[in-house]
């Protein structure tokens, strides 16, 4: 009850954001807004722990940092493989083992593998995920499984 | 100085039209048609600085949206041959494209 | 102190367009589609990035930054989302990624 209500009030303050006006009758007209959206949500029975993972708030601002940061890694790496004429492009396929056990878990895994550039992640199964990389240091990288391991404590499963 | 952003930008997405032209595959031109949309929402938004009308943001923040959803049905066109699939792993492909 | 933070809009506009223009040459250089999208990656992170926060620290603590920080978060949802979209359709329509020949013991896409 207290997670379905919590929709309806970050639905109230995205509005106010997007908005910026406080006369009074604009301010009743996005309360009806929002619970409009509200009332439409709850029907479509989207507001569970997967569609609105409100619990994991905490945990993904430690986490943001730490994923800023290796793509900024990442980032170099290819920028230095595009201007270096001589720099060899041999991509890797491998399939990566993938530890979460939820779908929410895989999803934000390999969305984070596709955020750093010098890896995609190409199809996901059970319990592993098929990536393409740039580069052997970047499966490599990927192989130490020090993401796999900070996801999944970021989604709360270990 | 904004400008010379606005420049960059423009640059950026010149390339990527010329791939766009050049692309051997269909998905390199959806990639070039992707890149294009994204860089969209960023000259948009540098726009608004340009000019001084912050309102711009709103359409920025709307074309993002868009372009997502725009390349996700293009995708799921060409790669099913139509709209009424539903996505499920082991349903059965439409005849006739592959 | 302003001139501090004029400073620092500049570098990171100059920074996320350097970002965006070496992402475009990228994937002229890339041999294959697959490669292509390490360097479209790049400007849809760093390059998008950069000029974002650029942005958001010209327009100081207003509404116009929450506004752009939406984008920002928005732009780093979907762009894995639509790439990771792309590379599933484009291994549907028949097309296989330009491996290394030299290692012959790794596994190809099926």
């Amino acid at each position: 009850m207290i997670h379905k209500l919590s929709v309806g009030l970050f639905l109230g303050v995205l509005w106010l954001l997007l908005s910026g006006k406080t006369s009074p009758l604009l301010l009743i007209l996005g309360l009806l807004s929002a619970l409009l959206a509200l009332y439409l949500s709850l029907r479509m029975e989207v507001i569970d722990k997967e569609g609105y993972p409100i619990h994991l708030t905490v945990s993904t601002f430690r986490f943001i940092p730490w994923l800023i940061w290796k793509i900024i890694l990442a980032n170099l790496e290819v920028c230095y493989q595009i201007l270096n004429p001589k720099a060899r492009i041999n991509p890797v396929y491998a399939r990566i083992k993938c530890s979460q056990k939820s779908d929410l878990g895989k999803v934000v895994f390999a969305n984070c593998i596709t955020l750093t550039p010098g890896t995609i992640s190409m199809s996901i199964d059970a319990d592993s995920i098929a990536v393409h990389a740039l580069s052997k240091a970047g499966i490599d990288e990927l192989e130490q499984g020090e993401m796999d391991k900070r996801v999944t404590k970021m989604v709360g499963e270990n | 100085m904004y400008l010379a952003v606005v420049i960059a930008i423009l640059i950026t997405m010149l390339l990527a039209l010329i791939r766009a032209i050049k692309g051997p595959t269909l998905y390199d031109r959806i990639l070039a048609a992707n890149i294009i949309g994204t860089k969209t929402v960023l000259i948009i938004a540098t726009m608004g600085f340009l000019f001084g009308r912050p309102d711009f943001l709103d359409i920025a923040l709307v074309y993002a949206l868009i372009n997502f959803i725009g390349v996700v049905a293009v995708l799921k066109y060409f790669e099913y041959g139509g709209f009424h699939f539903s996505g499920k792993p082991n349903a059965k492909k439409p005849e006739g494209k592959d | 102190m302003e001139l501090l933070f004029t400073l620092l809009e500049w570098l990171c506009l100059l920074l996320g367009s350097i970002f965006l223009i070496i992402g475009g040459i990228g994937i002229h250089r890339f041999p294959d589609l697959f490669t292509r999208f390490h360097a479209a990656s790049i400007t849809d992170t760093l390059g998008a990035g950069f000029i974002l926060l650029g942005l958001m620290i010209a327009a100081g603590m207003t509404l116009v930054t929450v506004k752009l920080l939406m984008i920002l978060i928005f732009i780093f949802i979907t762009s894995p989302s639509s790439t990771h979209a792309l590379a599933k359709a484009a291994i549907h329509g028949g097309l296989k990624p330009k491996l290394d020949d030299q290692k012959d013991n790794q596994e190809k896409p099926s």
